[in-house]
């Protein structure tokens, strides 16, 4: 699928390109079974090996790659009867996120997501998954019906952060983010939130206040975007690798800070090599903490969420 | 408590601009050429024209708490620098050089205060510190707040001045936004007031997470509250924006603010809106009400 690589992964698509191919061709011959099991594995090895070297910076361009999966295609692999609600009531419907009904594993569940766009058209349809108020107050409205009728909420974090723009700041985008933090603290039912691919700044955490959080292995998070870290504090934005390094925003600084929960990995090469192998790998962590938290009472459950996030920071005394 | 008499934090307002060595200020405003101590008896509004310059955190006390009432708390907490971060240079430092030009140990203060009689948790921000930036101390010292206040049952006084998180500290700035804005559920819970006053100027992750959520919102007259920061917003669309854009007044207009309020008449307002929420009248005794008493 993934028609675009970045320098650094090229020599990984190529192997990756070769293994689908004889993967064809073995399921007309069998012979070829040892050969590409060989193959198979020499790739997942190389891939491993080649991405574990990498900068921070170059994490960053993974989380991304345009032919990363977005919400939309985790919601089509992990869930099924899927049922789009839109609009926030308000103002109108904000199509850079994403939400409704839906089941996972047979359980009825809420999802929330932020959603990029593939094509050109889509993806300025889409604001390049950046929300507008309208957006995150659909968020807060799914969250209160997830509340309301005591389902789960999976909520699927990727965009670079929310909205900078003149209509943005007339319709409040500040309260708005503000009014979803407090709708996923408030919440009585357990919340799973999953990165995926970038999480910017307050636009990602209004979908991020949840009881457990995961991060894909080439996922990131950050207070600010590489480039804003950059051009503010270095005054040069083309120091961003510095300011990605710096911020320590991939997922294995996420996990040893504490951020998030759990790393879910990714197929040889990154969840675009195989976006149904990586959905596979997300929905398993997903069960697994939903398992955990469904055991909680409602109060329990908003509680074990303050008491996670009452304890992030670092401070003296 | 005892407070640092250094020049530099009792004029914080307009240092730049200050001509004859801090004999003479320049309003902001109006342009007109004033003296110091007129400004200051003024806290900082000017007299001709009402402009409103910095006030340091200090007259902000003088200016709206009864003498003497104030008991600060958790002023222990110092910043660490969890991340090991330099942009050049080390956090570290520029936390050392902020302490020394603010005059404060972080960007804000929190404590027990008494507005006309009327018991408060009143916290603010010090701007002079890091722009007024929350990382970890300054998260928890309004967790505390807002956790305290639930627990001795007052409504919440807070005054914001802030750029945002504070990008030195990191994922761990932006998790503060989540875990006050979680304590401020509590105080909302418990049926206390939260009573937001936007000074300027009250932006990014200060605004987008408990700044904006108020019982009642109040800015000072031409306050710059947003989300983004105009500079931002203009890079990104491209286009100079409006006068008065993300001013209070702008706010006001757009349904964001209850009240823009005159620094000068902020002490009767807030005292008034504490008696009104809380079911009081002036000199009544101090009996916190129970939440749906």
């Amino acid at each position: 699928m993934a028609a675009f690589a970045l320098p650094f992964e090229k020599p990984i698509v190529d192997l990756i390109a070769r293994v689908r191919e004889l993967r064809e061709l073995a399921e007309r011959d069998a012979s070829l079974a040892s050969e590409l099991r060989q193959l198979e594995e020499q790739t997942a090895h190389l891939a491993r090996e080649l991405f574990s070297s990498l900068t921070p910076w170059q994490k960053v361009q993974l989380c991304r790659h345009p032919a990363r999966p977005y919400t939309l295609d985790y919601i089509e692999h992990i869930t099924t009867d899927f049922l789009e609600l839109h609009g926030d009531r308000r103002f109108g419907d904000d199509p850079a996120i994403v939400g409704g009904l839906a089941r996972f594993r047979g359980q009825s569940v809420v999802v929330v997501g932020h959603q990029k766009g593939r094509s050109t058209k889509e993806k300025v349809t889409r604001n390049f998954g950046q929300a507008n108020p309208e957006g995150n107050r659909k968020a807060t409205r799914l969250y209160e019906l997830a509340d309301k009728f005591r389902l789960p909420i999976l909520t699927f974090v990727d965009t670079q952060g929310a909205y900078p723009g003149i209509g943005a700041e007339e319709r409040g985008q500040s309260e708005a983010i503000g009014a979803c933090l407090a709708a996923m603290a408030r919440a009585r039912v357990p919340i799973i939130a999953t990165i995926i691919g970038e999480g910017g700044s307050g636009g990602a955490l209004a979908l991020g206040v949840a009881n457990h959080v995961l991060v894909q292995e080439y996922g990131t998070y950050s207070v600010i975007s590489p480039e804003g870290c950059a051009s503010i504090l270095w005054k040069d934005g083309s120091k961003s690798d510095l300011a990605a390094q710096a911020m320590k925003m991939t997922s294995t600084d996420l996990l040893a800070l504490g951020i998030v929960d759990r790393i879910v990995n990714e197929p040889p090469g990154g969840a675009h090599q195989d976006a149904y192998a990586a959905a596979k790998l997300v929905e398993a962590s997903i069960a697994e903490s939903l398992a955990t938290l469904c055991a909680l009472s409602p109060e329990a459950i908003v509680e074990h969420r303050y008491a996670r996030f009452r304890g992030l920071g670092a401070f003296v005394g | 408590m005892s407070w640092p008499t250094r020049k530099q934090s009792e004029t914080d307002a307009s240092e730049k601009k200050s001509v004859g060595k801090g004999v003479f200020r320049r309003c902001d405003g109006c342009g007109a050429t004033l003296t110091a101590e007129r400004m200051a008896h003024n806290f900082e509004v000017c007299p001709e024209c009402g402009q409103h310059h910095k006030l340091a955190g200090r007259r902000w006390r003088e200016l709206l708490l009864d003498d003497a009432s104030f008991e600060e708390w958790d002023a222990h907490l110092l910043p660490t620098d969890p991340l090991g971060f330099s942009d050049g240079k080390a956090y570290g430092d520029r936390v050392a050089s902020a302490q020394r030009s603010a005059g404060t140990k972080e960007a804000i203060e929190i404590g027990r205060a008494q507005i006309e009689g009327e018991a408060v948790a009143y916290g603010a921000f010090v701007f002079a510190f890091m722009g007024g930036s929350m990382g970890s101390v300054v998260g928890e010292k309004i967790t505390r707040l807002f956790e305290r206040a639930t627990v001795e049952r007052l409504p919440v006084v807070l005054l914001q001045a802030s750029g945002g998180a504070r990008m030195q500290e990191g994922i761990l700035s932006l998790m503060q936004m989540a875990k006050t804005v979680a304590a401020l559920e509590r105080v909302r819970a418990a049926g206390l007031p939260f009573l937001s006053v936007l000074l300027h100027p009250t932006t990014g992750g200060v605004a987008a997470s408990f700044a904006l959520l108020g019982d009642v919102n109040i800015a000072e007259p031409k306050a710059l509250i947003g989300f983004a920061g105009p500079r931002v917003i203009e890079t990104t669309i491209r286009q100079t924006l409006p006068d008065g854009f993300q001013r209070s007044e702008f706010l006001l207009a757009h349904g964001m603010v209850d009240r823009i309020v005159s620094r000068l008449d902020m002490r009767a307002e807030l005292a008034s809106l504490v008696r009104l929420l809380m079911r009081k009248h002036a000199g009544d005794p101090a009996s916190p009400p129970h939440a749906g008493a």
